[in-house]
């Protein structure tokens, strides 16, 4: 086998034990849908309501907060879906065994992607249809600018836990809590059912810090008046390259650090 | 080179603040040897192994395992190697044989289905391979670990206190299979322990730590002559408590 065959092998051997771990665990299952589902239920019912008040002219207005509601899971779930897959080794005291195999950091990170991903599509896609089954809201109608909507999310989402991340391998089980706070706490940068222009000057420089922000103007660009905001897309995608490249080099200078402190063979302790 | 170390250690320390948990250690291990690394809680034995096993970064000194230095090369190196502990656990939920599946692709072992197979025969695991880890006994556990530490046919395999918590006769088995496959793989062993019969049993060779420094060597044989004592736990027991060999209390 070439390196290249063995790294993806690698990589695969922490997918399948992710992917093992949910075969044998239905609850988890249904864990990953719960809360876009919940959240989807409760928007779609404020926008049915508001747009009943408003005798229908809410329409619009509710398929920017099903959209936002939608796309933010997106981001939501990349993120915990990474940093939670890598909690679960934390758990389950198995990166002793981890650390010491041929497993390479970066390989680490690209299998914790995957598992973000195949986490985020379980919890986000059911959300997506019951959104357009309840309340008529097709995501996708809004046309294959959806697909980089969701990767601009995703890539924002693996930044986040990549520095989440790095704080579990500082700080261990003291950091547990940012895997599931970090990003709600940027909700209100991320503009995800406002735009821009609504935050004070100042926050609005911190949101166009933020790939989401761009996205979701992008969003509101494509549902209100149908067209693709080129400039913000690739804002989102470019400041994803940098968060990744920014926190990515965080999180493996955390990696040496630990492996100088000896924190990598008690983390979680 | 055939002849060269398994392990060659040079000075190597690890220091942390003003507390230094391994100073100055060198040994060179040779292929097929079995050692034994010794000395009572807090001598720095784990420090040592995390150190052999790059899991942790030296203070000072140098490690170079199977020919790779591990500051530099260390993923060349554990490809070729492998570790157990009963304190570092495989995840619960998973089954055996899942288990052992995701470190034979972590390891790249060809046909891992066949290799497993026959982990399974060796070490008396068929009739567990579907049962998921958490469930299983002290006994299961160890052979299960040992089963991992054995996926990728290592070259060097490093054992921290591999038969703790074992009734006798679980230790002794794997006391035995342990003899057997050294004599039929050629693998060398580093076994850290607690357990002096079973170090006097498998180790031709035995590291004595003290504080974190190298403090006597030898066979067991010699080291219970050098200290004239009857047996390896009495020798462990003046190191511990000071005495200098051949009875000498230490200043």
């Amino acid at each position: 086998m070439s390196g290249a065959q063995l790294a993806a092998r690698r990589v695969w051997g922490l997918v399948y034990r992710h992917l093992a771990l949910y075969r044998r665990s239905w609850p988890r299952l249904i864990e990953l849908m719960y809360w876009p589902v919940l959240q989807m239920l409760v928007w779609g019912f404020v926008t049915a309501y508001l747009a009943g008040v408003q005798q229908n002219t809410g329409t619009v207005a509710a398929g920017v907060l099903l959209g936002g509601v939608l796309l933010w899971e997106v981001a939501l779930r990349s993120q915990m879906g990474f940093a939670l897959s890598f909690l679960e080794e934390v758990w389950s005291r198995n990166l002793g065994h981890l650390f010491v195999s041929p497993l390479r950091p970066r390989e680490l990170v690209a299998g914790l992607v995957v598992m973000s991903t195949l986490r985020m599509l379980v919890g986000v896609l059911p959300a997506v249809g019951l959104a357009w089954l309840l309340y008529g809201f097709g995501l996708f109608a809004l046309g294959p600018v959806v697909v980089l909507f969701f990767a601009a999310l995703m890539m924002m989402g693996w930044a986040v836990a990549l520095g989440v991340t790095a704080l579990i391998l500082r700080h261990g089980a003291g950091a547990e809590p940012l895997a599931w706070s970090v990003l709600f706490g940027l909700t209100p940068f991320a503009c995800v059912f406002y735009p821009v222009s609504t935050l004070p000057v100042p926050l609005q420089w911190v949101a166009s810090a933020l790939p989401a922000a761009h996205v979701f103007e992008g969003m509101r660009a494509a549902v209100l008046e149908g067209r693709v905001e080129t400039g913000h897309l690739l804002a989102a995608f470019a400041l994803d390259g940098l968060w990744l490249l920014l926190l990515g080099r965080v999180f493996l200078g955390q990696f040496e650090a630990a492996r100088r402190s000896g924190a990598l063979s008690n983390i979680g302790e | 080179m055939r002849n060269d170390p398994v392990i060659q250690a040079e000075g190597l320390t690890k220091r942390y603040g003003d507390t230094t948990a391994v100073e100055g250690l060198s040994f060179r291990l040779p292929r097929g040897a079995t050692w034994g690394l010794l000395g009572g809680n807090g001598a720095g034995k784990s420090t040592t192994i995390a150190m052999l096993l790059g899991l942790l970064v030296p203070s000072a000194g140098r490690v170079t395992v199977l020919g790779h230095d591990m500051a530099r090369d260390r993923f060349a190196a554990l490809a070729r190697m492998n570790f157990s502990s009963p304190y570092v656990a495989l995840p619960h939920k998973l089954s055996v044989a899942e288990n052992l599946r995701v470190y034979a692709h972590l390891y790249g072992v060809a046909r891992a289905e066949r290799r497993i197979a026959e982990l399974a025969a060796e070490l008396h695991l068929e009739d567990i391979l579907e049962r998921p880890a958490g469930q299983l006994s002290a006994g299961q556990k160890t052979r299960v670990a040992l089963a991992k530490s054995l996926i990728n046919e290592p070259e060097l395999l490093l054992l921290d206190e591999p038969t703790a918590s074992l009734d006798p006769d679980t230790g002794d088995w794997v006391r035995g299979w342990l003899e057997r496959y050294r004599a039929r793989s050629g693998c060398a062993i580093l076994l850290a322990s607690h357990n002096m019969a079973e170090v006097e049993r498998l180790c031709g060779h035995v590291l004595m730590m003290k504080r974190g420094q190298l403090v006597a060597e030898g066979s067991p044989a010699e080291l219970v002559s050098g200290f004239g004592r009857d047996n390896l736990e009495d020798v462990f027991l003046d190191i511990a408590r000071g005495r200098q060999a051949g009875g000498e209390a230490a200043a």
